[in-house]
């Protein structure tokens, strides 16, 4: 099935690239998201079975991949409203809808590989497809954005493959050949320590760029700032998956040896760090797609803390990162709208949001209650597990200054969306704004009641797959 | 042999490192594909015909021929000024890219592993290091790109040390070879260069809060 689904979305790819037919291209990507969802049935009905030599799809990555087929839906949606409101060259927009295409089958592919290499070399490809879709708009910015995201991209990638050579010299002196994540798991225990610590700094460090953590998580700001609000509500939620999954897999490894203690103080340290960061630059920055972007930063350091912090944050990390993909697009097609009411990314140009398309005020409203975490968003939930687990991992410190920080992070956010929301903007001449249809704004309807009912009452299917995909780790 | 060549390469860095031109970097890029020719050959001499030449060709056609061409293509085209202009001097720069060297060298001692060949590694560690300085150090973007293709010669050697057992890796590492350079190398030709006049990295600093 994924070999079918490889060759299929290629030629759709193609197709989209060279058919510039609206009608056209309406249909093929409806055909993908059949093909898109038929890939995610089927793996989902053949858990554990390898496929293809190199793909198995195993519980994690089930769900991560029915969340991009969730995502891809209003993602292709919104993206049809921006072509018909901001028009491009019928080529630009082939590219751009090839590319996205392009991104999300190496996404699945990514997410099913049973292969440390194959995994690699699809998060290559997605650098390739979501550089094109940074530089849809071909600009000076867009340059900029897409030149650091390519150069940033391409050292982490370069680190990650470091990172597996270091795996297979320690896999070589033990006498084993085999790199898929089965073996590995299997040979951990008996691995030199000292490589695998290698291993493990070069992987985690490469896979930040992909997740946005610190150290690497600059490139990933940019991208999302400089691409269409589609492609960047991608970025914030299925690509940043693909980097945790990354270090998920690998961590599961380090978990059968004695650095697990150390490999969790690494990444402890990595989480609050892109807290911290995340904390600053939400105090300062005016963009309103930055701090968005930011706030995805910030989330990632949450998951990676429960992770860190073992019992039931295993539990919760997954569940973040599923309900934080759900919810953060939303808040992306959102800002379309604003968008195009406002002309302007600033904080400081957007004012008074209510009086100008109130299902969209709504729609924003909600996204800072939801984003932040407050009840009854999901996001609460599972942050509240990631607190408790680092209370029951003794790391009382750590939680009051995580607290602390997620304070001043709600004050900052909630500063700028209420200023959006309810303050008159200055300067600004509202005699011929556009009406936004209150339609647009369904599918982030839908998305937040996902992540609100998925939090307060995660069904029995979503509740054992997580708790299949962390089976592996020490309880 | 191999650590002739291996030293040989090691001393490019170093050479890297007091070069004030920007032909001298591809020259000296151009003689580490020829070594890594020469390496890869003895290297890898026991695994299939077919995937060693893949190897060969990429090492001798890729790296030695293509890529310093298409460099100097770049800097012709786009009138780049020909200094390197560092923002260290050249003398701080060869302390700082022995230190390098050194700091592998004693790294490498701490491993106690009869399995591994310790020259790999050090080497290994030594260009990826070297790299991210010129990276870091240079002004220019194009030197950037001439940084990372020496890390990725660093690279390349690492999966030599671990190729004549699986082949696959070091056809994944020319995979990283050829993906990267030809998209680094293609946006520059094609957009940076039409865009920028001065190819400075100040005027890559819009982008921030």
């Amino acid at each position: 099935m994924i070999g079918i689904y490889l060759v299929i979305s290629l030629v759709i790819a193609s197709m989209l690239y060279f058919f510039r037919n609206k009608t056209v291209s309406n249909i093929l990507l409806s055909c993908f998201i059949i093909v898109q969802w038929a890939l995610t049935i089927h793996a989902y009905n053949n858990l554990e079975i390898v496929q293809w030599v190199y793909f198995m799809p195993d519980s994690i990555s089930v769900i991560l991949l029915i969340v991009l087929s969730i995502i891809a839906i209003p993602a292709f949606f919104h993206s049809t409203i921006y072509f018909t409101k901001h028009p491009y060259s019928p080529r630009e927009e082939g590219m751009y809808y090839a590319a996205m295409v392009i991104l999300l089958a190496a996404l699945s592919a990514a997410y099913l590989s049973n292969h440390i290499a194959i995994t690699w070399i699809f998060v290559e490809l997605t650098t390739l497809s979501a550089s094109a879709l940074i530089y849809h708009r071909r600009n000076l910015k867009t340059l900029e954005g897409t030149w650091k995201y390519v150069f940033v991209c391409s050292i982490s990638i370069t680190l990650v493959f470091i990172g597996i050579l270091f795996l297979t010299i320690a896999i070589q002196q033990e006498g084993f050949k085999d790199l898929t994540y089965k073996s590995l798991l299997a040979d951990a225990p008996v691995l030199s320590v000292f490589w695998l610590k290698l291993a493990f700094l070069f992987i985690f460090t490469g896979f930040t760029a992909k997740a946005g953590l610190v150290p690497m998580y600059t490139a990933g700001i940019d991208a999302k700032d400089k691409a269409p609000y589609p492609a960047a509500a991608l970025f914030s939620s299925v690509l940043m998956n693909v980097g945790f999954l990354g270090i998920f897999r690998f961590y599961e490894i380090i978990s059968r040896t004695s650095i697990l203690p150390w490999a969790n103080k690494i990444m402890m340290i990595s989480g609050i760090l892109s807290i911290f960061v995340a904390t600053v630059y939400m105090l300062r920055v005016k963009n309103i797609k930055r701090m968005m972007a930011y706030s995805s930063v910030e989330h990632m350091g949450i998951v990676v803390l429960g992770l860190a912090a073992g019992g039931v944050g295993y539990f919760a990390a997954i569940l973040h990162i599923v309900l934080h993909s759900l919810a953060k697009p939303a808040m992306f097609f959102q800002f379309g709208q604003i968008y195009r009411i406002y002309g302007s990314k600033s904080v400081y140009d957007v004012g008074n949001y209510f009086k100008y398309n109130i299902t969209g005020a709504i729609v924003l409203l909600l996204a800072f209650f939801i984003i932040t975490g407050m009840p009854p968003s999901g996001l609460f939930i599972s942050e509240f597990m990631v607190f408790r687990s680092l209370f029951e991992a003794g790391n009382l410190w750590l939680l009051i200054i995580v607290l602390l920080l997620l304070t001043i992070i709600i004050w900052a956010f909630g500063k700028n969306v209420f200023k959006m929301l309810f303050i008159n903007p200055i300067g600004f001449n509202d005699d011929n704004i556009e009406k936004i249809h209150p339609s647009e704004s369904i599918s982030q309807f839908v998305l937040f009641a996902l992540v609100i009912y998925l939090g307060l009452n995660p069904p029995d299917m979503l509740v054992n797959l997580i708790n299949a995909s962390i089976i592996n780790l020490p309880h | 042999m191999t650590n002739i060549l291996l030293i040989a390469f090691t001393i490019s860095l170093i050479y890297i490192g007091m070069a004030n031109r920007l032909y001298t970097y591809i020259s000296a890029i151009a003689f580490q594909g020829v070594i890594l020719f020469g390496v890869a050959f003895i290297e890898l001499i026991e695994i299939n015909t077919l995937n060693l030449i893949l190897v060969l060709l990429e090492t001798i056609v890729f790296k030695t021929i293509l890529i310093p061409m298409f460099l100097n293509y770049v800097i012709k085209r786009n009138k780049i000024t020909r200094e390197a202009e560092p923002f260290l001097t050249n003398f701080v720069s060869v302390v700082i890219i022995t230190g390098i060297i050194l700091g592998s060298f004693l790294m490498s001692n701490t491993i106690h592993d009869t399995h591994l060949r310790k020259i790999f590694f050090v080497v290994a560690l030594s260009a990826l290091f070297t790299g991210l300085y010129i990276i870091i150090t240079r002004r220019k973007i194009i030197t950037h790109v001439m940084g990372f293709l020496v890390i990725e010669n660093g690279v390349f050697i690492l999966s030599l040390a671990v190729g004549n057992e699986m082949p696959m890796l070091v056809n994944i590492g020319i995979l990283l070879d050829i993906f990267v350079s030809v998209l680094l190398l293609g946006i520059f030709v094609n957009k940076i260069g039409d865009v920028l006049k001065e190819q400075d990295v100040s005027q890559l600093r819009n982008l921030k809060d």
